[in-house]
C-alpha cells in the first residue's frame, strides 16, 4: 500500500486553506490594532429617531475578520466531509474523518437535540446562548465521544500496546508493513518509538482522562463542600482548624507531594489507602447527612431514602477501599479491585484539589449565609445543616458547577503531570501526560509520537475552560 | 500592622514546622530507611541487617527525636562503638575527646544540612549551585511574565467587551488551558526542532547554565512564563474592568479627561491591587512548572534537584528541597498579605 499524504486527492485545497488561514490570521491582527487605536463604534441619531451604528474602520475589519473565519470554516469543514465519504482517499486527515465517524454522528445528535429544545433546558440551553460556551462545549464533547467510543473500540485503528516490528517512529500515514486482510492499512499519525500506534494510544488516552478527572474532581467537590459549608456557616474555632489544615495542604509544593506519595515504598506502608479511607468517606457522609436534614421529620421516608442511597454508596466505598493482599483486607463483598498505583494517583489527585474547593465553598457560604431567605429559614427552625444542605448550597450551584468545569480542567492537567514524570500509572499506560514523556526524548528529531496527544490534552482543558467562562457568562445574566 | 505581621509570622513558622514534619515523617518512614540501608549497604542484607544497621546510624530512634535533631533542637545521637564513638554531629569513628570538641546541635538551624547520598557531596553545597540556577532562571520568568500579563490584562480590562477584550481574553484562557509539559514540546517542535522546526532556539538549556544566550535560554523562560502569565491577566483584566466601571473614574469621565489619562491616572493603580497578590501567590505554581520545565530542558537547578533527590530516595536532600520550597512559598503567602494590606488604603487605614 502507498504511504498516505495529509490530504491526499484534496490536495487542490490546500492553496485555497492556505490563503483563508493568512486572511484570517491578518485580519484578527488588524481588528486588535484598530480596535486599541479607535475610539470604538460611534452611534448616529437618525432623523426618525432610531439610531445605527456608523460604519468605520474597525466594523470594516470586523468584517472582514467574519468572511476570513467563515472562509477557514467551510475548508476544514470540507475537508472532514470529503474525508468522511472517500476515507483515506483523501489523506491522514480524510482517514481520521472516517475513522471518527462516531464522534461526529453523537455530536450532531447532541447539538441538534440540545438547539431544538434549547428553551427547556435551563442553564445547559442558554450555554447555546454564548458563542464561546458553544466553542468549549463542543471541544470538551467531542473528547468525551472519542474517548467513549474509543473504549468501545470504534475510533482506534490498532491496540494500543501492540507492537508491529517495523513500525518504530515511522512517520503518518505509513502503510503498516504485513497487514492483514480486516487490519487497518495504516499508522494515521505514525509510530512511536516503542512501534506503537500513535492514533490509537491518543484515542484511547481520552478515555483515560475520561475515567479518572471528572470522578477525582467529584469526589474533591465532595470534599471540600462537606468541610467548607460548616467551616463557612459557623465560623470560629472550627473555620479557624479547617483553614489551617487547607493552607497547609496548598503550601505544599504538588509534585513534591506526588513524588512523597507515589513512590513504592509509601505505597507499601498502606498511606494513600488510609488516605482513601478517610477522602472517600466524604461522599457517604455528604449523602447521608442530605438525606437526613431533609427527611428529619419524616422517619419512614428518611429510612427509606437512606437505604436505597446509602447502600449502594456504602458497598462501593467498601469495594473501593479494601483489596486483596494490601493493607486493607478485611471486607468479604468486594466488587472490584482498583489496581493500586491507580488508587494512588486518585487519590493525591483529590487530596491535591479538595482544599481549593473547601476555601471556594468556605467563601460562597459566608457571602450567603448573611441572606435574608437563610435568617427566614433559621427562624422557622430550621436545623444548621439544612439550611447549610438545602438553603445555601443550592443557591451557590452558579459559581460551584462553572468552578466544577474549570477544575476537571486542571485536574487533567495534573494527571498529565503524574504521567509526564511517570508516576502511579502504569508505564505502557496509553494516558496522554506518559505519552508525551515517552515522545519527547526524541522531539528533536521525530515530532509525531508527542504532538498529538500534547494537542489533544491542550484542546481538551481550553475546551474546558472556554466552557466555564460560557456557563459564567449565561449565569450571570439571569 | 505590626502586630499583623508578627501573627502573620508566627502562623507562617507553625505552618513551616508542621509541613517539614509531614515531609520528614514520610521520608523516614520504614520503607524508605530499610531501602537507604540497602543502597548504602548491600543490596543482599538480611532483615537483621538491616536493623542493626539502621540502629548504628541512629534511624532507629523515635521518630519526633530524629526530627528534633534533624532541626537542631535536639542534641545530636551518639554512640559508643568498638572502633570509638560515632555520632551525628561526628564523622566518623572518634575518639571521646574530640567528641568534647564536636558541636552538641547540628540540624539545618545550625545550618548543616547533611549528606546527599545521590550527590556524595553536602546537601548545603547542592542546594546553593541549584537554586542558584533556578534563581536565574525564575528571574527571566518574572520579567517577563508580570509586564507582559499586567500589560494584556489592563488593554483587555479597559474597554470590556471590545474586540481587544475578546481576543486577549481568549489568548490568556489559551495559555492557562497549556500546561508546561505541553507548550514546550509545541515550541521545541516548533522553533527547536532538526527535523522540521524553524530552528531559532536551542531545544535543551544545558549549555545556558554556564553560558545563558537568547537562543539556549528563551524557551524555558517562556514556557513557564506564558503558563502563569494567563491566569494573573485574568485577573488583572477581572480588577481592571470592575475599577473602570466605578463611580470615581466615571467622574473623571464627565469631567473631560482623555482615555488614556483615565487609564493611567485614575484606574492603573487601584487595579494594580489584586494582581499584586495574585503574582505572589503563583509562586507555588511556578515552583511546580519550573520542575518540569527543568526535566524537559534538561536545566539542572532546583526542581532537576528536587526530581533527582525524590527517585533515588535521597532523603536528606528531599528535606532540604522541601524546606526551601514550602519556605519559599510561606514567604511569598506572607508577602502577598502584608502588601495588599499595605497597598489597599482602605485596608490600612481601619
Amino acid at each position: 500500500m502507498e504511504p498516505l499524504t495529509w490530504t491526499g486527492a484534496l490536495a487542490f485545497l490546500n492553496p485555497l486553506f492556505a490563503i483563508a488561514l493568512t486572511a484570517l490570521a491578518a485580519a484578527i491582527v488588524i481588528w486588535m490594532l484598530l480596535s486599541i487605536a479607535a475610539a470604538g463604534t460611534r452611534q448616529v441619531a437618525n432623523a426618525d429617531g432610531t439610531i445605527t451604528l456608523a460604519g468605520n474602520p474597525q466594523a470594516i475589519a470586523s468584517l472582514g475578520l467574519r468572511f476570513a473565519f467563515i472562509a477557514v470554516s467551510l475548508i476544514a469543514l470540507a475537508y472532514l466531509l470529503f474525508g468522511l465519504v472517500i476515507g483515506s482517499g483523501a489523506g491522514i486527515v480524510g482517514a481520521i474523518s472516517r475513522q471518527l465517524l462516531p464522534t461526529w454522528t453523537a455530536l450532531v445528535l447532541l447539538f441538534g437535540l440540545s438547539v431544538c429544545f434549547k428553551r427547556r433546558l435551563g442553564l445547559y440551553g442558554k450555554l447555546f446562548d454564548s458563542p464561546i460556551g458553544v466553542i468549549g462545549f463542543a471541544l470538551v464533547m467531542f473528547w468525551v465521544f472519542t474517548g467513549i467510543f474509543g473504549a468501545m473500540d470504534l475510533i482506534a485503528t490498532h491496540d494500543p500496546l501492540s507492537q508491529v516490528s517495523g513500525m518504530k517512529n515511522k512517520l503518518p500515514g505509513t502503510p503498516v508493513r504485513g497487514a492483514e486482510a480486516g487490519e487497518y492499512g495504516w499508522y494515521l499519525l505514525g509510530g512511536d518509538n516503542l512501534a506503537r500506534d500513535v492514533f490509537s494510544r491518543m484515542v484511547k488516552g481520552a478515555w483515560e482522562v475520561l475515567k479518572y478527572a471528572p470522578l477525582a474532581t467529584l469526589f474533591a467537590f465532595m470534599v471540600g463542600i462537606t468541610l467548607g459549608l460548616p467551616a463557612g456557616y459557623y465560623g470560629g474555632r472550627l473555620d479557624t482548624a479547617l483553614s489551617f489544615l487547607a493552607n497547609l495542604i496548598l503550601a505544599f509544593p504538588v509534585i513534591l507531594l506526588f513524588y512523597l506519595l507515589v513512590t513504592p515504598e509509601i505505597v507499601a506502608t498502606g498511606l494513600p489507602q488510609y488516605m482513601a479511607v478517610v477522602l472517600f468517606a466524604f461522599p457517604i457522609i455528604f449523602c447521608g447527612v442530605l438525606i437526613h436534614s431533609r427527611f428529619r421529620t419524616q422517619p419512614k421516608k428518611n429510612a427509606l431514602w437512606m437505604i436505597a442511597v446509602l447502600l449502594p454508596v456504602f458497598l462501593a466505598y467498601m469495594s473501593l477501599i479494601n483489596s486483596a493482599g494490601s493493607k486493607i483486607d478485611f471486607w468479604p463483598l468486594d466488587f472490584f479491585d482498583i489496581p493500586g498505583g491507580v488508587l494512588v494517583v486518585f487519590v493525591s489527585v483529590v487530596f491535591v484539589n479538595s482544599p481549593t474547593v473547601f476555601r471556594i465553598v468556605r467563601g460562597l457560604a459566608m457571602d450567603i449565609k448573611t441572606r435574608d431567605y437563610v435568617a427566614a429559614a433559621q427562624t422557622r427552625g430550621e436545623r444548621p445543616w439544612y439550611i447549610m444542605l438545602w438553603e445555601i448550597l443550592p443557591n451557590v450551584r452558579g459559581p460551584l458547577i462553572v468552578d466544577f468545569c474549570l477544575r476537571i480542567g486542571y485536574t487533567t492537567i495534573l494527571l498529565g503531570t503524574l504521567g509526564f514524570f511517570g508516576l502511579g500509572l502504569p508505564p505502557e499506560s496509553p494516558d496522554w501526560g506518559s505519552t508525551i514523556n515517552d515522545g519527547r526524548k526524541l522531539l528533536q528529531i521525530y515530532l509525531h509520537p508527542a504532538l498529538p496527544p500534547a494537542v489533544a490534552l491542550m484542546t481538551m482543558v481550553l475546551g474546558l475552560n472556554l466552557l466555564a467562562d460560557g456557563l459564567r457568562e449565561e449565569s450571570l445574566k439571569d | 500592622m505590626g502586630l499583623f505581621i508578627l501573627r502573620r509570622s508566627g502562623v507562617m513558622i507553625i505552618t513551616a514546622l508542621c509541613l517539614t514534619f509531614i515531609v520528614f515523617f514520610l521520608t523516614n518512614l520504614y520503607p524508605n530507611l530499610e531501602k537507604l540501608a540497602k543502597t548504602e549497604g548491600n543490596f543482599r542484607m538480611s532483615d537483621e541487617a538491616v536493623a542493626s544497621w539502621l540502629d548504628k546510624n541512629g534511624y532507629a530512634q523515635p521518630m519526633i527525636v530524629k526530627y528534633g535533631q534533624w532541626l537542631g533542637v535536639v542534641p545530636g545521637w551518639t554512640r559508643v562503638g568498638e572502633d570509638g564513638i560515632t555520632g551525628r554531629c561526628i564523622k566518623g569513628a572518634v575518639e571521646p575527646t574530640t567528641v568534647a570538641q564536636a558541636p552538641q546541635f547540628c540540624g539545618i538551624l545550625q545550618g548543616d544540612w547533611g549528606y546527599s547520598t545521590r550527590f556524595k557531596t553536602g546537601v548545603g553545597d547542592i542546594i546553593q549551585t541549584r537554586l542558584g540556577n533556578t534563581g536565574y532562571l525564575m528571574m527571566w520568568v518574572l520579567i517577563l511574565m508580570i509586564p507582559s500579563a499586567l500589560i494584556v490584562g489592563v488593554l483587555a480590562g479597559m474597554r470590556e467587551g471590545s474586540a481587544t477584550d475578546r481576543s486577549l481574553s481568549t489568548l490568556s484562557i489559551m495559555t492557562t488551558a497549556t500546561p508546561e509539559y505541553v507548550s514546550g514540546v509545541i515550541f521545541i517542535a516548533v522553533f527547536a526542532s532538526s527535523t522540521v522546526g524553524l530552528k531559532w532556539f536551542k531545544g535543551t538549556a544545558t549549555a545556558a547554565m554556564e553560558n545563558p544566550t537568547f537562543e539556549n535560554f528563551f524557551l524555558p523562560v517562556l514556557t513557564i512564563a506564558l503558563y502563569g502569565m494567563g491566569y494573573i491577566a485574568r485577573m488583572t483584566r477581572a480588577s481592571m474592568t470592575e475599577v473602570m466601571t466605578a463611580q470615581y473614574v466615571r467622574t473623571a469621565r464627565l469631567k473631560g479627561v482623555s482615555f488614556p489619562n483615565i487609564v493611567l491616572k485614575h484606574a492603573l493603580r487601584n487595579a494594580l491591587i489584586a494582581p499584586f497578590t495574585v503574582i505572589m501567590l503563583q509562586f507555588p505554581w511556578l515552583l511546580n512548572g519550573v520542575v518540569i520545565v527543568e526535566s524537559l530542558f534538561n536545566y539542572k537547578g532546583f526542581g532537576w534537584a528536587l526530581v533527582e533527590a525524590a527517585s533515588n530516595n535521597d532523603i536528606e536532600l528531599l528535606l532540604a528541597v522541601s524546606v526551601v520550597s514550602v519556605v519559599v512559598v510561606l514567604l511569598t503567602q506572607l508577602i502577598s498579605d502584608i502588601g495588599y494590606v499595605f497597598l489597599n488604603p482602605r485596608i490600612r487605614i481601619s
